[in-house]
């Protein structure tokens, strides 16, 4: 069993492929793995059955030599994804009973492409959070802890909490997750795992629930760099049902990941460089900026001035996209409805009883900033000040080829820790949210443990569409990092 | 700028959000803490700075005039909470 | 000026003039939705029209259709506008049943066309332009059913989508009569540019009307919003009643208040609409689903070069070509199909003639019987054929009237009823003399009377002798012939 856990996505590939494993046996792996893990609450909804068939299908192409690059893989679905038939509910109360009757492009993109359905992985409610606590369907726990102690539970980052905490614990050989200010490179970081948000519009955004439309991004979780060239490939592509998709061929990742990174440029940010960040976190920085130096890279400085208001200019545009995404949920057409006296009541009643206190501080802000009177203090303020930030990358990319970051500006915390501020919640996007605005593509890799043994990452950002120049850099300072530390809970060690 | 109880309870309204009288004292607080996080951006100079439209580097893609969807009624109204006689069910509207 | 006052109404304080200004929303005419795949065709089972989008299913995306565009930039190019080659579209974001999304995907700061002009024809012939401040793109709602059940609404979102053109006037207009010549050419030219199929039974174009009332010369004064007219008797009917109830208010000394309105077409009245009360806070903001809808110079050259001749071009040359009376040029134009049929008929023939018998004969039988000039059973040709046998003398005038109301009667042609009935007019001078001869040997009193210089008379032989000839006798052989004989 543990054999089969320990595969990479890449080396069960290789595995089916050359028929030294089945997609049976992997697959029944990880339900045990599933079941094992049960206590993470990774999932919201587990589909075994879904899952021996697929495998067997899996199966009968392999032996024929036959099937896609994906195929036989059993992979988690962040549950913001729409699964025709299978119960979908973005973590929240309001789409109860929820089945759609349709597949997300990238879903069905990776069954195409013969990858198995494990089930659907928690998240933040609607995917607004940054730990993984405003699930409907409860919290979720990170595989990792501290080394001083104490056993508290922590969280796995957020949203795509239940994706990394899956992976990490290996209750899934990969899953996918979405970012919207960083909720897939954020989560990787804290769960020691590699998490990429590629360029927007490289993903179809049909059928994925919408947060902020703008900044609402798939990408892979998986256990490494090589994992996720393989699985954003198979995500990745140009869909005609979504008009924010760009109409570009997907380049063969996989082949871009060459280790050579002679003689490019690797900007370091200095405004990246923020007060109150603990030492340890800086002190990574440097040390992954000297791994790329030894591997031939050139480190320069860098200046992306308007970094500092990317979070402001971030809660300002993602509520009021949500504010609007979310009216569609109103008791009429699916999921939950609580009667009222008239339609207004119902209305009113619905939604106070299916969205959690996230969302709805979310909704009201997003209401607020879009109101009459306030539209152009807060809402075209802000536009116009992502417009800078964008212009920040765009005259960076003049001078580099790549810029690295630290991924967030701490570990993984105890559940409980920044819950009683929203503001110091919103502050763990920090890293993440300029590459959001800007539509980049970014990469989290883990390189290496904070004093309380806990894994931290990096986030290599690119040009757009350049997603192959992350992936090769992040490919190397991967390989130059060794990260090979494990976390507490590991599906099939015992 | 600074949100009062009233607005809070009037934006809670727009957004058809029912909210209690303690719910909303927190909500007050919780966006004026919210509120003045992102007043930094007035800090910003922005004379003569076009919004950003959207970040992909395309137009907008349309498709052809051509009936390809639609015609599943049963596929529409399989979530509704209440349905009758093909039609999705809501309170009674008074016009 | 003197027409201005005409539509000034009498208050019991002095004279009030009426301010109106229209919001038409015309369905556009395309096989499928704006942003889906679905179709728009009327009349179909409930929520058989409908995709994953237009309900507004989680992750559903909108993509739009070029048609719809295209139709847009046409209709702005008829209506003599500014055509903006960038254009955004936004929600227009509030909660309604027959709203799934709960918004809108609207044009609002940034419309597809911009400022045009329509030049209205008013019933003494005249005309005057009214403005055009702007026409979007947007979607329509559903239908909310509110009389099936007494507890419940039931939501049919088979329009839920369908493609829009909000077309808004500048508040030019100043009477009900302004009103309706405004819809009407509106409507025609649209249906020329084939746009719109401007039905207003089926809600395929519908008015909101703004109406205030002022002093003349003085402020425009609070206006009201009646809702959702599909009918332009009606909306005449709602301008009227509502102008009445402003005055009566103002001279009273109250204030309007600003609200919206609905016309009971049973009452002949409009009332507020509650509903409708709640202070509205739309939160516009551009749709991130979308992207800016840019075209190119070329695309609108294109579009441009294709247009139809206009109303206003048809009318301007069925005047100088055919020497057409405005009054008459208008009413022929109106409709393509009524200008073609036209032009059929009058080729070849005398216009004026061809005009005279299309609008009083054949439009009045055509409004008489509830029929359309499609349907009409006296096509082109055979209302040339009669047209030909008045101007070749082979009957009078009088006789064709009844072969009109024969030929519309049986379809025939004017030609076979003649010969059937024997209505050819009788030219032979020896015939006609014999006529003369027998009225005058029977009225021989009469005879002397006229000759003794009671003038006036001689209307009288002519009656005589043409009620001989049962109408068929050429009237001026008549009363060429008769003054020879009278004359001794």
């Amino acid at each position: 069993m543990s054999e089969l856990l320990n595969l990479s996505l890449t080396e069960a590939r290789d595995a089916l492929k050359a028929k030294k494993i089945t997609s049976v046996e992997l697959t029944e792996a990880y339900i045990g793995a599933m079941e094992e893990g049960k206590g993470l609450n990774a999932f919201i909804t587990e589909t075994p059955e879904k899952a021996r068939e697929m495998a067997k299908a899996s199966d009968a192409k392999l032996a024929k030599g036959e099937g896609g690059a994906m195929e036989g893989l059993p992979i988690g679905m962040k549950d913001l994804f729409c699964t025709k038939g299978v119960l979908t509910t973005a973590a929240s109360h309001i789409l109860d009973g929820f089945k759609p009757e349709y597949e997300s492009t990238v879903s069905q993109n990776l069954w195409d492409a013969g990858a198995v359905m494990l089930g659907k992985l928690n998240l933040d409610e609607f995917a607004m959070g940054s730990a993984n606590i405003t699930s409907y369907y409860g919290n979720v726990e990170n595989p990792w802890r501290r080394s001083g102690g104490g056993n508290q539970k922590l969280v796995p980052g957020g949203s795509s909490g239940g994706s990394a905490a899956a992976v990490s614990g290996r209750l899934a050989i990969a899953a996918t997750g979405t970012d919207t200010g960083g909720s897939i490179r954020q989560p990787a970081s804290f769960c020691g795992i590699v998490g990429m948000k590629p360029t927007y519009g490289r993903c179809s955004r049909w059928g994925i629930v919408a947060f902020a439309s703008s900044l609402d991004q798939a990408g892979p979780i998986t256990r490494n760099v090589q994992d996720a060239a393989l699985m954003l490939g198979a995500m990745a592509g140009h869909d005609p049902k979504d008009s924010t998709s760009a109409n570009l061929a997907v380049p063969d990742f996989e082949a871009a990941l060459t280790g050579d990174v002679r003689g490019m440029k690797i900007g370091i940010p200095k405004e990246y460089r923020m007060d109150g960040m603990p030492e340890e976190i800086d002190a990574l920085w440097k040390r992954g900026a000297e791994m790329l130096k030894d591997a031939g890279a050139e480190i320069v400085d860098i200046s992306l001035p308007h970094t500092k208001y990317a979070l402001p200019t971030y809660y300002i545009i993602a509520p009021a996209e949500a504010s609007s995404n979310l009216a569609r949920y109103d008791g009429v057409r699916y999921g939950l409805r609580e009667e009222g006296g008239s339609l207004i009541e119902m209305y009113e009643n619905t939604r106070a009883a299916g969205f959690g206190d996230e969302v709805k501080r979310r909704v009201l802000i997003g209401t607020y900033v879009l109101s009459a009177g306030y539209y152009d203090a807060y809402y075209l303020k802000a536009q116009k000040v992502r417009a800078l930030l964008k212009k920040d990358f765009d005259d960076a990319y003049g001078q580099v080829d790549a810029i690295l970051t630290p991924t967030a500006p701490s570990a993984a915390f105890a559940i409980g820790e920044n819950q009683d501020d929203p503001i110091k919640m919103y502050l763990n996007d920090v890293f993440t949210v300029p590459a959001s605005l800007a539509g980049i593509p970014g990469i989290s890799v883990p390189v290496g443990l904070s004093e309380d043994g806990l894994p931290l990452g990096l986030q290599l950002l690119g040009k757009p569409f350049d997603e192959e120049t992350v992936l090769k850099v992040g490919h190397v300072l991967e390989q130059a990092a060794g990260f090979d530390a494990k976390p507490a809970f590991l599906a099939g060690s015992k | 700028m600074s949100l009062d109880k009233a607005t809070v309870a009037r934006i809670a309204h727009l957004a058809r959000i029912r909210t209690d009288d303690a719910q909303l004292d927190a909500l007050v607080g919780d966006l004026n803490n919210i509120l003045g996080f992102v007043e930094q951006l007035n800090e910003v100079n922005t004379d003569n700075v076009e919004p950003l439209a959207s970040v992909t580097g395309h137009g907008l893609p349309m498709r052809k005039d051509e009936v390809t969807d639609g015609a599943y009624p049963e596929r529409v109204l399989a979530n509704a909470p209440e349905r009758a006689h093909g039609y999705y069910a809501v309170p009674k509207v008074v016009e | 000026m003197s027409e201005a006052k005409s539509n000034l109404i009498q208050g019991a304080t002095g004279d009030w003039e009426i301010v109106i200004g229209l919001e038409v929303h015309a369905q556009v005419i395309s096989k499928s939705k704006l942003f889906s795949g679905a179709a728009t065709a009327f009349g179909a089972e409930p929520n058989t029209q409908v995709s994953l989008v237009d309900s507004a299913m989680p992750g559903m995306l909108p993509v739009i259709n070029e048609e719809c565009v295209r139709q847009a930039v046409r209709t702005g190019l008829g209506l003599k506008a500014k055509i903006n080659r960038f254009s955004v579209f936004d929600r227009k974001n509030y909660f309604y049943a027959d709203l799934p999304q709960g918004y809108q995907i609207s044009q609002y700061k940034q419309p597809i066309v911009g400022e045009g002009e329509i030049e209205i024809d008013l019933p003494d012939g005249s005309t005057k332009k009214v403005g055009i401040e702007r026409l979007h793109l947007e979607q329509d709602a559903g239908k909310s059913i509110h009389d099936q059940s007494p507890s419940q609404s039931f939501i049919d979102l088979n329009r839920s989508g369908v493609a829009l053109m909000e077309i808004v006037s500048r508040p030019d207009i100043r009477s009900a009569a302004e009103a309706a010549a405004y819809v009407k050419k509106l409507r025609s030219i649209l249906r020329y540019l084939g746009s719109c199929d401007g039905n207003m039974q089926e809600g395929s174009m519908r008015a909101d009307v703004n109406v205030s009332v002022r002093r003349p010369g003085e402020e425009f004064g609070t206006r009201c919003e009646i809702k959702n007219m599909n009918s332009i008797r009606f909306m005449q009917q709602a301008i009227e009643y509502e102008a009445r109830r402003q005055i009566e208010i103002i001279e009273d000394g109250g204030a309007i208040d600003q609200e919206t309105r609905l016309y009971d077409p049973n009452r002949g009245e409009t009332r507020s609409m509650r509903s409708k009360e709640e202070a509205h806070d739309y939160r516009y903001f551009p749709d991130p689903d979308l992207l800016p809808l840019e075209f190119s110079e070329e695309f609108v050259e294109e579009e441009k070069a294709r247009l139809p001749e206009l109303p206003d071009a048809k009318k301007a040359r069925f005047m100088s070509d055919w020497g057409l009376s405005a009054y008459d040029a208008a009413i022929l134009v109106e409709e393509q199909e009524t200008a073609a049929f036209y032009e059929k008929v009058a080729e070849g023939r005398d216009p004026k003639l061809a005009a005279n018998w299309m609008i009083t004969e054949l439009f009045g039988n055509l409004n008489k019987a509830g029929l359309d000039l499609s349907e009409s059973p006296v096509d082109e040709a055979k209302l040339g054929g009669l047209i030909d046998l008045i101007a070749d003398n082979t009957i009078s005038g009088r006789i064709a009237k009844d072969v009109f109301a024969e030929m519309f009667e049986s379809g025939k042609d004017a030609a076979t009823i003649v010969e059937e009935k024997g209505l050819r007019q009788v030219t032979d001078t020896g015939a006609i003399e014999e006529l003369i001869d027998s009225v005058m040997a029977s009225q021989a009193e009469k005879v002397a009377e006229y000759r003794s210089g009671k003038d006036k008379l001689f209307g009288f032989f002519v009656g005589q002798v043409m009620k001989q000839s049962q109408g068929k006798a050429n009237p001026a052989m008549v009363n060429e012939l008769l003054k020879k004989k009278l004359a001794g």
